[in-house]
């Protein structure tokens, strides 16, 4: 294991974080505070309780899960598109580093901006809501898990990438709209029927249902079959990343 | 001297059958500077990617310092420095930064003091600090080299290292690359500068088409291919060569006012010290007499041509 590897890109791409450091810590506190000032606030008032816990407390597991899904997607495809897109990815290719290295290296680092953004958004709520977290330590695992999964799949759509545009696409057409679909502001006991059963295809649904449970201990789908859909998903990154270590597609030629 | 790079029948076809490698064998010297020249497309780049892991080469093998490209690429690879065509470089990042992540990359721990040293010898040292975006074109070139240099290569690959250079510091490179060779570094450039392969290099490779045409000692190829042309000029311009003068061989050139003999450098006998005995005993005067040697330029395109 070429450990020096890991750790260069890692500090290098952390570096980048850190330079852009105000804008990585800004942006998401000044969403979040929109956010409960519109949903908490405004709306709030007049639902007052889903299932039991106060509005603004519920939707706190939502709104950290929107943005660390994608933040940990946007950083992971930037992170291995950007080499790409300037030619630098030579370095990498004629490097005695293995595949495996180098995700760990990228996904690594986007996996602690995602961590990152997650705790500034979770200590910004504490300006707002009281919260009393159930099971901190589910909730940390369950916060790193999505981190994980969310940022294997953004090196996979880096790889796959072949403008700025393509990165864009992901994060924009398919994990806003599924987020926010799958349970963010709501419960889905709220939904009529069925579009309960529609929401149920949503993968989202599982992960935001799962992350509430370790706050609050209630939850839309049985804890086991968020545990499940998580590392369900997380193994499909891995073999597509693994199909593309073995190909090398789209890196080499 | 033995071969630190090895390739053996090595070919590559590209996605949509481009065949850039027609089975290359080459051995590359330890401690030698080799140019490989060849005209655009013939295959130079394709063969450095190839040997440092970049591309995957369809057929044949290459091993680096005894170690297989493939089997024991860390190994093989560890040995190589890569200086690419392009000035690939993350804009927005410091120059040191940039070379400590390479270090790093290729395995090795910080080593601020070794990086100093690079950077001192590139003269770079007091832009350790600039960010790369900042810095002017020959400048980028030298953070290229620096990065390539970062891992304590025994083998730098410099692909074009002075295309779209100016003068001042193409000479700079060939000292930084001269400098290296004494380290014991060996040294591969590409260029079809032929006066860049003439100044630096030690062998020369001629790549065209995807085949290697030729490797060969620099001296002896301009020895043995270098013909040189003794031009005589006359003080009476002549309507023909005199009869008395066949066997030379010579051509009238300005009209008659100068004769052209071409003779070979390798050979024992000139047939100079004739030729000239034999111009004064057909009463011809001499007004001056000039030798021109054939450049590496003009046996490469004669080889080129010849060849395709």
């Amino acid at each position: 294991m070429n450990l020096h590897a890991i750790k260069a890109i890692y500090i290098f791409e952390m570096s980048r974080f850190f330079r852009t450091f105000l804008q990585s810590f800004i942006s998401p506190v000044i969403s979040t505070s929109l956010y409960f000032v519109v949903f908490g606030a405004a709306i709030g008032s007049r639902i007052n309780e889903v299932d039991g816990v106060d509005y603004a407390a519920f939707i706190v597991p939502g709104l950290i899960m929107l943005s660390v899904m994608t933040q940990s997607t946007s950083n992971a495809s930037f992170g291995i598109y950007f080499p790409k897109f300037i030619g630098t990815i030579y370095e990498l290719l004629s490097a005695p580093i293995s595949f495996l290295e180098i995700v760990i290296g990228y996904v690594g680092a986007a996996m602690t901006k995602g961590l990152f953004i997650g705790i500034v958004i979770l200590a910004t709520a504490y300006l707002f809501v009281d919260l009393d977290i159930k099971y901190p330590l589910a909730m940390l695992a369950f916060l790193v898990m999505t981190c994980l999964s969310f940022s294997l799949l953004g090196f996979i759509i880096g790889i796959w990438a072949k403008s700025f545009d393509q990165l864009q696409l992901v994060p924009l057409l398919v994990i806003t709209p599924l987020v926010f679909l799958g349970g963010s502001f709501y419960s889905i006991s709220m939904l009529p029927p069925v579009w309960q059963t529609i929401t149920l295809f949503n993968p989202v649904v599982y992960l935001i249902s799962g992350f509430r449970w370790s706050f609050f201990g209630d939850a839309d789908v049985a804890i086991g079959v968020s545990l499940f859909a998580i590392g369900f998903f997380t193994a499909i990154c891995l073999a597509v990343i693994w199909w593309i270590f073995k190909t090398g597609y789209r890196i080499k030629s | 001297m033995s071969a630190i790079v090895s390739a053996r029948a090595l070919t590559k076809v590209y996605e949509g059958g481009f065949e850039a490698l027609k089975g290359v064998d080459l051995d590359i010297e330890e401690g030698e500077i080799l140019a490989l020249l060849g005209p655009n497309g013939a295959g130079k780049t394709t063969l450095i990617s190839t040997i440092c892991g970049m591309v995957t080469p369809s057929g044949g093998s290459v091993t680096v310092g005894g170690h297989d490209i493939d089997a024991g690429y860390r190994q093989a690879r560890k040995l190589i420095g890569l200086v690419p065509q392009e000035i690939n470089l993350e804009p927005f990042e410091k120059v040191m930064n940039t070379i400590r992540f390479s270090r790093g990359l290729f395995g090795y721990g910080p080593d601020d003091a070794y990086l100093e040293k690079i950077l001192r010898q590139l003269s770079l040292w007091d832009k350790k600090d600039a960010r790369v975006v900042e810095l002017s074109g020959g400048m980028k070139r030298r953070v290229l080299i620096a990065k390539a240099l970062s891992h304590e290569p025994r083998i730098l690959f410099l692909d074009e290292p002075t295309a779209g250079v100016d003068v001042e510091l193409r000479k700079d490179m060939w000292d930084v690359v001269r400098g290296l060779q004494s380290d014991g570094v060996t040294i591969i450039l590409t260029t079809h500068y032929i006066e860049e392969a003439e100044a630096i290099a030690d062998r020369v490779g001629v790549i065209s088409d995807g085949k290697i045409l030729l490797v060969q000692d620099k001296d002896e190829l301009m020895r043995q291919l270098g013909q040189k042309e003794l031009r005589i000029e006359l003080q009476t311009p002549v309507p023909h060569v005199p009869d008395d003068l066949k066997e030379f061989d010579l051509t009238r050139a300005d009209d008659g006012c100068a004769l052209v003999y071409t003779y070979d450098t390798g050979s024992d006998r000139t047939g100079i010290t004739r030729l000239i005995s034999a111009l004064s005993a057909a009463g011809l005067v001499l007004k001056d007499v000039s030798t021109h040697q054939s450049s590496l330029e003009e046996i490469f395109v004669g080889l080129v041509g010849e060849k395709s």
